[in-house]
């Protein structure tokens, strides 16, 4: 995929393919429910090794999908995490071979409520079964075990993505060498679930939701998934990075115009935000996912976790960011309190960035370098 | 590995769960955990360091000790290292007592400002005395607590904590022999003490 000119940069054209796991007769086995077949879209990226022992897992977040890096045919519009994926990057696809997989839930190829349910031949909705990060997690295995990767080399992932890295090696250590989880939480503060909360309710307010059955209707709850959007798209900038980016500027004018239309650049950015996203996202998914979010609490009760941890030989790197607010350093500092407690080494470090909880999508030269030395160790200790 | 390191690791019990304060690049707990079949992990204040520390894959929480030890619960360690840092330190009272709570073993090492080469640099020539162990000058040096055997002493002893184990250093950081240890204060360039609570 990439020549040999290009060994640092980007991974050039990629396309994301689709697989079927698990069956009506084999489903997959849900903390809430079953559900089979599930279709999963993924992208893989650089060679997997003899060995099978190179293997690097990405896990996205609430919003993205299995398209992490390269590009789909325009160079200017690369995958969601490009910044530290690729050839000579953090994640060297150059020695790695990676694997990226739209999540359970989503509406980005792999089966969420937007599918058609074969048994009513219509959307699932709401009558999609419940699912936790641990269900999120046994799909990503099921894939893995499709290409017959026992161990990953590493699992990582930011925010929703570092929940699922967390969860699957604090589950199922023995499958797990590393996991590199940042800015993310093991446990939602009231403020984080209040946020979602009302995402969730401009969305189901909408007129046009219609209890979820919205596709039935021919119509989409629009006006409430742009506006949870806009409004979760603040909790993931800084204060700080809004003042630099946006000051109090106007859009396109030099006077204000004294009214209630988008006057204020950061108006019209938060706008171009909802809008966009409703071409790509589902309402549904959206209500679900921040759900699992809410409910994801692995260390709830230390007499089911606390043997689960001491038996744990992965190696952990957190990591944060100084001006995230979403997930702050507060949630890093409790999980590596958590696991430092119960003998699990870990290394974690929070770095400084003004973009808030966005920073682990963007070029931060610190957070490169540690992810990248870390990664680098974990490939001396583990292919072979 | 530096002598002084070595002294210390000396000190430590095979297969203890260790704590190394000021790990710096990590080389100490690289021995401990490679050859003495120890587990743990550091912290450390230098970006620099913690990302030398990740590169030889010892585990290190980049954190400022002087901020106490958040990070860490009460007794989840088995022993806690303070190697030549203490004096480094803003509030070496409150490390001391934050890694006491973490385990209930310590081992602290420290130059003895009581040596008699700094007392006789200060005496005789009246400059702020440098030496091997302190090689810094007075304005950039990053040793901002200095103390002798004697200080180190009475504050352990003020905080309640017995000293079970002291090893004299000489300059090259290696065992200090023959009459050092008649007078201590006087003599031995550095020490090293295991501590333990009540």
């Amino acid at each position: 995929m990439t020549t040999s000119a290009d060994r640092t940069g980007s991974l050039g054209l990629v396309e994301t393919r689709h697989t079927t796991l698990f069956t009506r007769e084999d489903p997959l086995r849900l903390d809430g429910g079953e559900l089979g077949p599930v279709e999963v879209a993924y992208e893989t990226y650089g060679e997997l090794n003899a060995t099978h022992t190179n293997a690097v897992f990405i896990c996205h977040a609430l919003t993205g999908d299995a398209h992490a890096a390269g590009h789909h045919g325009d160079p200017s519009r690369p995958g969601w995490w490009d910044t530290i994926i690729g050839p000579g990057k953090p994640v060297d696809t150059n020695r790695f071979f990676v694997v990226s997989a739209n999540l359970l839930g989503g509406c980005m190829g792999t089966t969420g409520p937007s599918s058609v349910n074969p048994e009513t031949g219509r959307a699932y909705g709401l009558g999609f079964p419940l699912f936790t990060v641990n269900d999120l997690v046994n799909v990503h295995r099921a894939l893995m075990r499709r290409f017959e990767i026992d161990r990953l080399l590493a699992v990582v992932g930011g925010s929703l993505g570092g929940m699922q890295a967390l969860q699957w090696a604090v589950e199922h250590p023995d499958e797990v060498h590393s996991a590199a989880v940042i800015c993310a939480s093991s446990r939602l503060s009231p403020q984080n679930i209040a946020f979602s909360a009302v995402a969730r309710e401009a969305i189901m307010r909408d007129p046009n939701f219609h209890g979820g059955d919205y596709a039935a209707h021919g119509v989409r709850p629009d006006a409430g998934l742009a506006v949870a959007r806009m409004m979760a798209h603040i909790t993931y900038l800084s204060e700080e990075g809004m003042r630099a980016k946006f000051g109090r500027r106007l859009q396109d004018r030099a006077e204000p115009r004294f009214g209630f239309d988008v006057d204020f650049q950061v108006e019209s950015y938060l706008q171009y935000q909802g809008e966009s996203f409703l071409r790509r996202f589902d309402a549904n998914s959206y209500l679900y996912l921040t759900r699992v979010m809410d409910y994801f609490d692995p260390f709830a009760d230390p007499t089911v976790y606390g043997p689960k941890l001491e038996r744990l030989s992965t190696r952990f790197l957190v990591m944060s960011f100084d001006s995230d607010w979403r997930f702050d350093t507060a949630h890093s500092r409790e999980l590596v309190r958590t696991l430092a407690a119960h003998r699990v080494p870990v290394t974690f470090r929070e770095v400084s960035s003004p973009h808030g909880h966005d920073s682990f999508l963007l070029v931060v030269p610190e957070y490169h370098q540690t992810v990248g030395r870390f990664l680098d160790r974990m490939a001396a200790e583990a292919i072979q | 590995m530096r002598p002084d390191l070595g002294v210390v690791a000396g000190m430590v019990e095979q297969g203890s769960r260790v704590l190394d304060l000021g790990c710096g690049d990590g080389a100490l707990l690289e021995e401990l955990i490679m050859r003495r079949g120890c587990s743990g992990q550091g912290v450390e204040v230098s970006t620099e360091a913690f990302d030398r520390c990740v590169s030889r894959g010892i585990p290190v929480v980049s954190a400022n000790i002087d901020e106490g030890l958040p990070d860490f619960a009460d007794d989840s360690f088995d022993v806690v290292v303070l190697s030549q840092t203490l004096q480094t330190t803003h509030r070496p009272a409150l490390v001391l007592q934050e890694m006491m709570r973490v385990a209930a073993t310590g081992i602290v090492s420290f130059p003895n400002f009581g040596h008699i080469g700094l007392r006789l640099e200060l005496l005789m020539r009246g400059r702020m005395p440098a030496s091997r162990l302190l090689p810094s000058s007075w304005f950039d040096t990053p040793n901002i607590h200095l103390c002798t055997i004697r200080d180190f002493e009475a504050l352990a002893g003020g905080l309640g904590l017995h000293i079970v184990d002291r090893v004299l250093l000489d300059a090259s950081g290696r065992h200090a022999g023959g009459w050092t240890s008649r007078r201590p204060n006087l003599l031995a360039a550095a020490a090293a003490y295991t501590l333990r609570r009540d």
